[in-house]
């Protein structure tokens, strides 16, 4: 069990600087997930906390003691990869003892860890077999097992689910879960996909071109987004965005665009003040506009004409046009409604998002 | 497989590659047959009645027995062994760790190091014995052993080089990076994790250095010269020419025999030697 901590960490390659002062206090136990689109740097720090890549400049220590220099098998660490790299000469049995092999531990302890990581991950029939005699669900357990069997500090996850498809994805999720709780091992897990992220982890790291934009757990960062760029990643279907002009009127706020005319509700009404008479942009996310009844007030609604109906049995989403946007609104799948179809949707005053059209910050 | 038509099929698959396969093995074939062929037939004119160059009527080992108790030819035989699998095991070593720091480890100068030693591979070894044979002599090692089992690998080594590694390039990094991670130091990665993996290049590689030098002909007939120590390709060529009789019967057994080893390490090894070659490895 151990801490780790990130300090100002840097890595530049010959051409990009692929990660950027990175800041990141992670707990004994804790489960935190790097996310971010591709290419965005979450390998390399997940690798410079490895050991697999040279930092630049910063510090990585884990527990208190900074392992910059540390060789990665001094570091008590284990990683999981993306494409599992199970040892192709070795059975299972021995490519979950291989890592006990090397640091000497004895022929009765290593059968009886490789046994229980066995037992855990029910993969004790597996144990004789070569890793290509096995389905890609079932490299993945090995390669778990391999992690686990050590009893690192901290584990270490490179998309280990990305190989898998859509079912097993789901299924091996929940595992990892039940695994985490069960051996409470810290672990920083790389993903791209935020669905993973925000079931998985106790707190989400959202980064973008090698910047971490987010740290929080998964609600806070669904509430209140830092900035456009978390608000758009994080939720799905993403976030609507549109461009409005604050105009002031009789003391209160108003966004507008073409076919938009809101009220801007009045908790975030001193904040945006000095937007006055400027452009910003607003973000709402699909699940908080609704088709807008009789009780709903008159300024916070606005007509739209349906465009694509998606049923997805549980919601309906509603693609609409907004004078020249698009949005994409979910509603009750009880909702009849036919393409082209004008009608008035409603926005959940208390869940409106203004962004700053410079800065993108949330405001 | 070729679709359509069965005549398509006959054009297209089977007469070429009849055709290919009978002449390449057109030679063996010859050289059977001249080993088998009693003198009296070899030295018939073609014009003679009853000439008949394609078969014997009249089969003989008496070529083959005076190639084994007439000439050194197990001595040379063994000779040649002797010196492949020193210069093969030489090489192979180099090789696989040259192989290893090339396509793996980080240091300056890496690619121009790895074209350099390309390139010593392409100086051609009629060039290369004219300096390599002064070496030799400075040395006191002409016509020994030695002169071929530390010449032979000025080129095996840029060759099993190179071949291992490509063929380390294409073990995903990860498995090593794993091995690391898992508490091996990078010897020990490398010997326990790399090696294993890699065995069809490495076998691809041997086979390979070990033809070349079995095959070898210019570097054992210059630092060579007593009968006794030469190699099979030279012994052949120099004691069964004399003057300008040939002697075609030993000739051709010494030249078959000489072939079996190699023929017979390939096709141990052919399973191997083609996913060495073409393959790589899958997770
Ligand atoms: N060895 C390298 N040499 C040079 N540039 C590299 C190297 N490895 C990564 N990069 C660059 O660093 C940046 C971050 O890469 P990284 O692999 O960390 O992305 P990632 O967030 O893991 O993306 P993905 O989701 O696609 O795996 C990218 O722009 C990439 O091109
Ligand atoms: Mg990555």
């Amino acid at each position: 069990m151990a801490r780790v901590a990130m300090r100002s960490l840097n890595k530049k390659y010959d051409e990009v600087h692929a990660v950027i002062d990175v800041n990141l206090n992670i707990h004994d136990q804790e489960f935190v997930v790097l996310v971010g689109p591709s290419g965005c740097g979450k390998t390399t720090t997940l690798r410079m906390v490895a050991g697999l890549e040279s930092i630049t400049s910063g510090q990585v220590s884990i527990d208190e003691k900074v392992v910059n220099e540390l060789p990665p098998m001094d570091r008590d660490i284990a990683m999981v990869f993306q494409n599992y790299a199970l040892y192709p000469h070795m059975s299972v049995y021995d490519n979950m003892a291989f890592g006990l092999k090397m640091r000497k531990f004895d022929k009765p302890e290593i059968d009886k860890r490789v046994k229980v990581a066995a037992d855990i991950l029910g993969i004790q029939e597996l144990l004789k077999r070569k890793p290509r005699q096995l389905s890609g669900g079932q490299r993945q357990r090995v390669a778990l097992g391999r992690a686990i069997v050590r009893h690192p500090q901290v584990f270490l996850f490179d998309e280990p689910l990305s190989n898998l498809d859509a079912k097993l994805r789901v299924q091996m999720r929940v595992e990892l879960k039940k695994l985490h709780e069960r051996l409470g091992t810290t672990a920083i897990y790389v993903t791209h996909d935020q669905v993973e992220a925000m079931t998985l982890g106790d707190r989400v790291v959202v980064m973008r071109d090698g910047r971490v934009q987010q740290v929080g757990d998964p609600m806070e960062l669904y509430n209140q987004p830092a900035n456009r760029f978390v608000a758009g990643f994080i939720g799905s279907p993403a976030m609507n965005f549109a461009q409005v002009r604050i105009a002031a009127e009789n003391g209160s706020l108003w966004a507008e665009s073409e076919g938009l005319r809101i009220k801007v509700p009045a908790p975030i009404t001193p904040r945006l003040g000095r937007y006055a008479g400027m452009e910003a942009t607003l973000g709402v996310r699909p699940e908080d506009l609704r088709i807008a009844g009789a009780g709903d007030a008159k300024d916070l609604g606005f007509d739209v004409a349906i465009e694509v109906i998606e049923r997805l049995g549980s919601e309906i989403l509603l693609d609409v046009a907004v004078g020249s946007a698009t949005m994409v609104a979910s509603v009750e799948p009880t909702v009849t409604a036919r393409v082209h179809e004008r009608l008035r949707l409603a926005i959940n005053p208390d869940r409106v998002h203004f962004f700053d059209n410079k800065t993108e910050a949330a405001i | 497989m070729i679709e359509g038509a069965p005549w398509r099929r006959w054009v297209f698959f089977y007469v070429p590659v009849t055709a290919f396969v009978v002449s390449l093995l057109f030679p063996f074939y010859w050289m059977v047959i001249t080993t088998i062929r009693p003198d009296s037939e070899l030295y018939r004119p073609w014009s003679a009645p009853n000439y008949a160059p394609f078969w014997t009527t009249h089969p003989t080992l008496e070529h083959v027995h005076d190639l084994l108790s007439e000439t050194l030819f197990s001595t040379w035989m063994w000779n040649t062994m002797l010196i492949s699998l020193a210069a093969t095991a030489i090489s192979l070593f180099c090789g696989l760790l040259a192989g290893y720091a090339l396509s793996r480890l980080k240091f300056p100068f890496a690619g121009s190091i790895g074209t350099a030693i390309f390139i010593t591979y392409l100086v051609p070894q009629t060039l290369l014995f004219i300096p390599l044979a002064d070496i030799i002599r400075n040395f006191r090692l002409g016509d020994s052993p030695w002169a071929l089992i530390l010449t032979y690998p000025t080129f095996l080594i840029p060759f099993c080089t190179w071949l291992l590694m490509g063929y380390f390039k294409s073990i995903p990094k990860e498995l090593e990076e794993c091995a690391r991670i898992d508490g091996a130091p990078r010897w020990k990665a490398m010997v326990y994790i790399i090696f294993p993996v890699a065995i069809p290049g490495i076998l691809s590689a041997g086979i390979f250095a070990f033809t070349l030098s079995w095959n070898e002909f210019i570097y054992a007939l210059v630092f060579l010269s007593s009968p006794e120590q030469k190699t099979v390709p030279v012994g052949v060529t120099s004691e069964l020419v004399r003057g300008d009789v040939f002697f075609w019967g030993e000739l051709m057994a010494g030249a078959l025999l000489g072939s079996i080893p190699v023929a017979f390490v390939y096709s141990f090894f052919v399973e191997y030697y083609v996913s060495g070659i073409t393959g790589s490895v899958k997770g």
